[in-house]
């Protein structure tokens, strides 16, 4: 990128709200079900049918809402949206037009080299999905699959404020956080439960007027949305440089060529005919309604990590992994909860936790763990119980059958061996069959010794505790 | 024998004298509806056995309901599970909903026995019932003449003696106008006092479902049986249904009654204001207080309703595409020649005129001159309707300027075919309660209907106003001759 010109960057984001039913129908909202077997009356929008929104979809816009620190509108009102498309039953959709649920927010993201910036939000309002086609290329017929018409989603619309494919990423990266810690939505990409337009031009630098805009659809990936960003900007800018002119226009991004490329569309200018859906009588937000979502709201990313930083002394570093998703940031305090070590449980979480979800599609609530368990094993090993090994081992055994850590101990005879007497014969052992290592010992080679240590640990299965047999050695080959 | 159905009550008595099994009475009213039908066709369709399996079931169930087996007529757009419903329209062909609208589980719940098909101009787009697919309606009276519209088929079954109920639709006068045309009762319930779910929307502001009988107290059951919040029609109001039946009989003495003197100006009918003035006289014997009122902002009815439904009704109506059921035009290579030659081919002439304005009204650029403008007049008519009630109980109108035109002689005039509803609407658009009664008859025999407004949710008023009219009058048991 020259220095010469300026990134515009909006983006659009669809999230789709994780209530058990529909926005307007009692249909259930389940992914991956047989086609059409997800639908009623209404949602098919069969003549006479009527909607009746759905009050959670409603209460969790307005986290969504809170959280980006939104005004919220007073009075909630839908409209229609009017286009044809045969996933689409009533050939609108209900939407909200000139009175958002959410507008005039912001989120913050962290840039490399500006740091922390506020990325505004223009608004965010409630509309319900669309269905799917799938086309049969063979028989050249298509088929129309309505079971996620109807779905709530909520469009969240940024303020031309992004600079950087970068920052479009860490927007992206912030606002998903952001939305999985309200859970209500699971912001699966590839499930479509989030979606992303990303809006993009060019202007020298120092204007303030806007160059010609390209919308980029089809992105279902973060990293399609920087890719397509970066290759757009390029494409965007090679030709300024070259005079020519910019179109305005939307973009297709071609994952496979790694370009994005004009969408053939009818060259004609849609009008929606937005107008007050009268099937959809306005409504009030009550105060207590308000109150109760501003009482369910959690602590968000951003001021967990400046919590977690100042209560537990934990490094940024760390504490970025921490709160990286709600639940493992959950997951962390209720084991300092039961063990007050937060640097120790900072590094098993880190460590071996983070090693065990790796590749789990639900991170720590797939893997079962009791809190009190890891607790439990950090505190005997710290305690000098078990050998770090061992807890290793132990927190092997607990994922697979859930057992009590101690009783695992027990069970397999782990505990480490601390007393003088029980290892003697050990030591002496270890120093008789490893004649070598003992003289290169005596001869300066500090190496030798954690090889004979290694030796007396291997020979009790773990359990000797590694500090004394060292101690022991010492004093035998040197004494 | 002819007049069984001159009432509830009469008919129930009968039923009871004759002791026959509701699945005969049923084959013998849809035999009787047969022979009257080549004249009238105030049915689309009337399958026979459908009728009698109905009353068969209604034959295993224990008597009772408010009700039994009283046969009710249902306009063609309200929905019935597994039953033909077309809105006289070439697009819905061959659409059975699987469900029922709420009204029907109602009227079901209390054991009547439904005559599906009624017809109507196609989606209720009409003031004379002329545009069905099917075919006009004739009125009973005069098989020259119109029966009124939209709900044309209704009021004819029910003025021809062929059921003794309906249930039509009522969006700019739809119920009112044919009841007036046809010489029966016809009640547009305050907007929210229905469920609207099932009725297949023409415009979903306005639009109201209400009874069609032979005489208010009739009117006053079906209303009972109608009434109620739904949860699934979050425009349906929660408020506590009355015991409509208990206003009858009252007297209306102290009662004050408003006179809208844009109501009797220029262009109406000479014998259509002389009923309604004789009307009028006879409400003063009855002991009301009948006073002068204004409500000057009915002069933009018509206009205002003109914008704001067919605005509605194009949206409404954008569903029926050839995509997921109705017609699908045969002839098409992609996607937008199916969906134009589709809505080309299934919809009729009316339908589209309608569908174009409303486009024409809700597109950008245009959207502020016209349907936002609109929206602004129909809160003023609101705030007209505001004053004057804070005057009167009620106010009295004729129903429509004119009594039945002949078939044919408005077809080419959709303005002064608009016009016929000229009255009626303003009620639509500010949602109140409105009644049609007979009131008297033209120099050719032709019935002439009183209209009764009154406040949001006050429909008792109109019960009591209008039976006692009815008690004191002989004009609701005046009978076309040669179809009853
Ligand atoms: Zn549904």
């Amino acid at each position: 990128m020259s220095d010469i010109y300026e990134t515009v960057i909006g983006l659009e984001v669809h999230v789709q709200l994780s209530t058990r039913t529909k926005a307007f129908c009692g249909c259930s909202t389940a992914f991956g079900a047989e086609a059409n077997t997800q639908v009623c009356p209404v949602c098919l929008g069969l003549p006479g049918v009527l909607p009746v929104y759905n009050k959670k979809a409603f209460e969790y816009a307005l986290k969504v809402a809170m959280a980006l620190e939104c005004d919220i509108q007073k009075t909630v009102k839908f409209d229609r949206k009017n286009y044809y498309y045969p996933d689409l039953p009533k050939n609108y959709q209900i939407s909200q037009y000139d009175m958002p649920l959410a507008y005039n927010g912001k989120i913050t993201i962290e840039d490399e080299e500006e740091g922390s910036i506020d990325i505004g939000i223009t608004r965010a309002h409630l509309e319900e999905d669309a269905g799917k086609l799938m086309h049969d290329e063979q028989q050249a017929f298509s088929y129309v699959d309505l079971n996620r018409t109807g779905t709530p989603l909520l469009e969240i619309v940024s303020e031309p404020d992004i600079r950087s494919p970068e920052q479009a990423y860490e927007y992206l990266k912030a606002l998903k956080q952001t939305i999985k810690y309200l859970d209500v939505s699971d912001c699966n990409m590839e499930e479509g439960s989030l979606r992303c337009d990303a809006n993009v031009s060019l202007r020298r630098k120092g204007s303030e007027k806007f160059g010609s805009k390209v919308e980029i659809k089809n992105l279902n990936s973060f990293k399609a949305v920087r890719d397509a960003l970066v290759f757009e900007q390029l494409r965007q800018e090679e030709a300024l440089e070259e005079q020519e002119k910019v179109i305005q226009q939307t973009r297709l991004w071609n994952e496979q060529k790694n370009v994005t490329e004009p969408m053939r569309t009818k060259e004609e200018a849609q009008d929606y005919r937005y107008f007050p859906d009268p099937d959809l009588v306005p409504f009030e937000v009550a105060p207590e309604v308000l109150e109760r979502v501003r009482q369910s709201m959690p602590e968000l990313p951003r001021r967990r990590k400046e919590r977690f930083v100042n209560q537990y002394r934990l490094s940024e570093k760390d504490v970025e992994v921490l709160t990286s998703e709600k639940p493992l940031a959950d997951f962390y305090e209720a084991v300092v909860s039961e063990y007050n070590d937060p640097q120790a449980v900072c590094n098993w979480v880190k460590g071996e936790i983070m090693m065990h979800i790796k590749d789990r599609p639900k991170g720590i609530e797939d893997l079962g763990l009791k809190p009190g368990h890891l607790a439990s094993i950090i505190e005997m090993s710290k305690k000098g119980k078990i050998s770090g090994l061992a807890a290793k081992e132990v927190l092997r055994e607990n994922l697979d059958s859930g057992k009590d850590p101690e009783m695992i101990v027990k069970e397999k005879g782990l505990e480490q061996v601390s007393d003088k007497g029980e290892l003697e014969s050990i030591v002496v052992k270890v120093i008789e069959q490893n004649e070598k290592s003992v003289n290169d010992y005596r001869g300066g080679k500090e190496n030798a010794l954690s090889y004979l240590v290694g030796q007396v640990m291997r020979q009790t299965k773990g359990k000797a505790n590694p500090k004394l047999a060292g101690e022991m050695l010492r004093k035998k080959i040197t004494g | 024998m002819q007049d069984i159905l001159s009432s509830f009550e009469h008919y129930h008595k009968w039923l009871r004298e004759h002791e026959e099994p509701v699945a005969e009475t049923a084959g013998f009213l849809t035999d009787r509806i047969r022979q009257i039908e080549p004249d009238i066709h105030a049915f689309i369709r009337l399958d026979k056995e459908r009728i009698v399996c109905r009353g068969r079931s209604l034959d295993e169930r224990s008597q009772g309901g408010a009700l039994w087996a009283v046969p009710v007529a249902i306009k063609d757009n309200i929905c019935i599970k597994g039953e033909l419903t077309t809105c006289a329209s070439h697009i819905l062909d061959g659409f059975r909903p699987p469900y029922n609208a709420t009204v029907i589980e109602k009227l079901l719940a209390e054991n009547a026995l439904l005559f599906p098909g009624a017809n109507m101009d196609e989606f209720a787009f009409g003031s004379s019932c002329e545009t069905s697919f099917y075919g006009p309606t004739r009125n009973p009276w005069d098989l020259s003449r119109i029966p009124g519209g939209s709900s044309g088929g209704s009021a004819a079954s029910v003025a021809s003696g062929e059921v003794a109920a309906a249930l039509g639709s009522d969006t700019g006068g739809s119920i009112r106008q044919p009841a007036a045309m046809c010489g029966v009762v016809g009640f547009k319930p305050t907007y929210g006092r229905v469920s609207r779910y099932g009725l297949i929307a023409f415009a979903s502001s306005l639009d109201q479902i209400g009874p069609i009988t032979r005489n208010i107290s009739d009117c006053a059951r079906m209303l009972e049986v109608i009434s109620g919040y739904d949860a699934n029609d979050s425009t349906s109001v929660d408020s506590p249904v009355p015991k409509y039946t208990e206003s009858l009989g009252k007297q209306i003495k102290g009662m004050t009654i408003g006179l809208p003197e844009e109501y009797m100006g220029e262009g109406i009918d000479e014998d259509v204001r002389r009923s309604v003035t004789e009307s009028v006289d006879v409400l003063k014997r009855l002991g009301a207080k009948i006073i002068d009122i204004s409500l000057p902002h009915t002069k933009y009815a018509v206009s205002c309703y003109y914008i704001i439904a067919p605005a509605e009704a194009s949206s409404n109506l954008a569903r029926f595409d050839g995509v997921h059921y109705g017609y699908r035009s045969p002839k098409s290579d992609d996607l937008i020649d199916m969906y134009v030659n589709s809505r080309s081919e299934g919809f009729g002439k009316e339908a589209k005129r309608r569908i174009l304005l409303g486009t024409y009204s809700l597109s950008s650029g245009y959207y502020d001159a016209y349907y936002l403008k609109a929206q602004k007049v129909r809160t003023k008519l609101s705030q007209d309707f505001d004053r004057a009630f804070s005057e009167c109980d009620c106010i009295v109108t004729p129903t429509a300027p004119n009594t039945a035109f002949k078939i044919g002689e408005r077809m080419d005039d959709p303005l002064m075919m608009y016009l016929s509803d000229v009255f009626t609407i303003p009620a639509n658009l500010a949602g109140l309660p409105a009644v049609s009664v007979p009131c008297g008859q033209d120099r050719n025999g032709m019935p002439v209907g009183l209209q009764l407004m009154a406040r949001p949710f006050d429909e008792e008023a109109l019960i009591k106003v209008a039976h006692a009219f009815e008690s004191e009058t002989a004009y609701h048991k005046m009978f076309s001759g040669g179809c009853g």
